[in-house]
């Protein structure tokens, strides 16, 4: 069977089983409106200062609504002791990470596009104006905060406050993903268009994602069987 | 060949030996009834076997491999203390899903017909999260036989089963030893695993105490191996 194919049965299963409880995507969604409809009080959205920030907070939030989603992901392998079937079964725990990180950024994408437009509004951003450019980055940025959460929740799945040490444990990590994109971002929404200057995070962001991929592709086996 | 083979096996819990320098095969088409004490080690024992965990030191071989590898998880049916189904998912999608990841060919009427194995083509389309116990573990059956494998790991497979459940799995059992199948099943409940057991190993403490062929005195006399063999 091919892996491509057993690939998108586990992320068929993962979007099936979060689609009837919602859980993940309800909760993310609501935090990330949450906190942008809190912000959006403490700064005037006239003001060339919360332009020039808005790009490092739209990051903060789509990086915190993110954890709610990629908690859930091998945690919902724990009841019934499901992940042991998935470990039994004949496929490799790299078709089984892939499986899961493209479930968890088809999730946290979709918390995203929400989320987006209402950054817009109570912002006063015009990001559609770089439309494409910034579809780019949240391309990016988004498969860097699911690499990272996916690897971590299959590491922490047994650890009793998981939901604390997964935070704990991806936010550094991803710090030089979330300041390519926060960069970006921000000259993206200020109209500026990606130069040779902001190129170079551009290339940060696509370097962070191919390492951490590769070196989570070769981890997971030993991180879910020892 | 044997169908299961372990030779030196370790394994560790921090500093706590669960498995001390372990052996024992099996032949193709046997069934051994593992049996010792509760904290004897047979949980380990059979997660080790089934590839959950690697040992510390020592070979596990299933069918000649090892039990990581591709080939020999293929031929491997477990039966945990967790039913691994999903209880977000309807009874058919749970068996279609497990269906696919083992590459059973047309997974759906695979997945049908395990459901009319187990009695619980009726409620194929019910959300597991909905069914009784006794449906739940049906399930966790036929999940577990889904793919025909050459070798089942039972871990206490009679435990919390209601009289419906046992029969399917007593019937399941007896047809795949019929057909060839290797079943390895650790349990409590000895007369039942004696009843269908062609070899008996007996742990004590994370090492193999007795390993020998099940004999009419055992069946006729179920305690006589930790009577003779265990701590008492």
């Amino acid at each position: 069977m091919g892996l491509i194919r057993q690939v998108f049965i586990i992320t068929a299963k993962d979007l099936r089983a979060e689609l009837r409880t919602k859980e993940a995507v309800n909760a993310a969604l609501a935090f990330a409106v949450m906190i942008l409809v809190l912000f959006s009080f403490a700064f005037d959205p006239e003001e060339a200062t919360t332009q020039m920030i808005s790009g490092g907070l739209l990051w903060i939030v789509f990086a915190f609504a993110g954890t709610l989603v990629l908690n859930r992901s091998f945690a919902r392998e724990l009841p019934n002791d499901c992940l042991d079937a998935l470990v039994a079964a004949p496929v490799s725990g790299a078709v089984l990470f892939l499986g899961k990180a493209l479930a968890n950024y088809l999730l946290v994408t979709a918390v995203e596009l929400v989320a987006l437009p209402v950054f817009g509004i109570l912002y006063n951003v015009r990001w559609y104006r770089q439309f494409w450019p910034v579809m780019l980055v949240l391309v990016l940025g988004t498969w860097g905060i699911t690499v990272i959460g996916t690897i971590f929740s299959a590491l922490t799945v047994n650890i009793r406050l998981r939901e604390v040490m997964l935070p704990m444990l991806t936010y550094p990590m991803l710090v030089p993903a979330l300041m390519g994109a926060m960069r970006l971002t921000t000259d993206l929404v200020q109209g500026k268009p990606i130069d040779d200057d902001s190129a170079v995070w551009l290339k940060l962001l696509v370097s962070f994602d191919v390492v951490y991929t590769a070196v989570s592709l070769l981890l997971v086996e030993t991180v879910l069987v020892g | 060949m044997d169908a299961l083979a372990a030779e030196g096996v370790w394994k560790y819990y921090g500093d706590f030996p669960a498995l001390r320098d372990v052996n024992f095969t099996c032949p193709a088409g046997s069934c051994l009834a593992l049996i010792g004490r509760n904290g004897a080690g047979k949980t380990t024992l059979l997660r080790t076997v089934a590839g959950f965990t690697r040992p510390m030191r020592g070979k596990i071989r299933i069918l000649g491999k090892e039990p990581r590898e591709t080939a020999a998880r293929r031929n491997i049916g477990f039966i945990g203390h967790g039913i691994a189904v999903y209880d977000e998912l309807s009874a058919l999608e749970n068996l279609t899903l497990y269906a696919r990841l083992y590459g059973v060919a047309d997974p759906r009427r695979r997945a049908l017909q395990w459901l009319e194995n187990t009695g619980l083509e009726r409620v194929r389309d019910g959300l597991v999260r909905e069914f009784s116990r006794g449906m739940r573990q049906r399930l966790a059956v036929a999940r577990a036989f889904l793919h025909e494998p050459a070798v089942l790991l039972l871990d206490e497979p009679f435990t919390a089963l209601d009289d419906r459940a046992i029969a399917v799995l007593q019937r399941l059992l007896r047809e795949g030893l019929a057909q060839g199948r290797t079943i390895v099943l650790s349990t409590h409940q000895l007369r039942e695993a004696l009843e269908l057991a062609t070899h008996v190993a007996l742990l004590v403490r994370g090492q193999v105490a007795f390993h020998g062929p099940c004999t009419p005195e055992m069946v006729a006399d179920p305690g006589l191996v930790y009577a003779r063999y265990g701590e008492g």
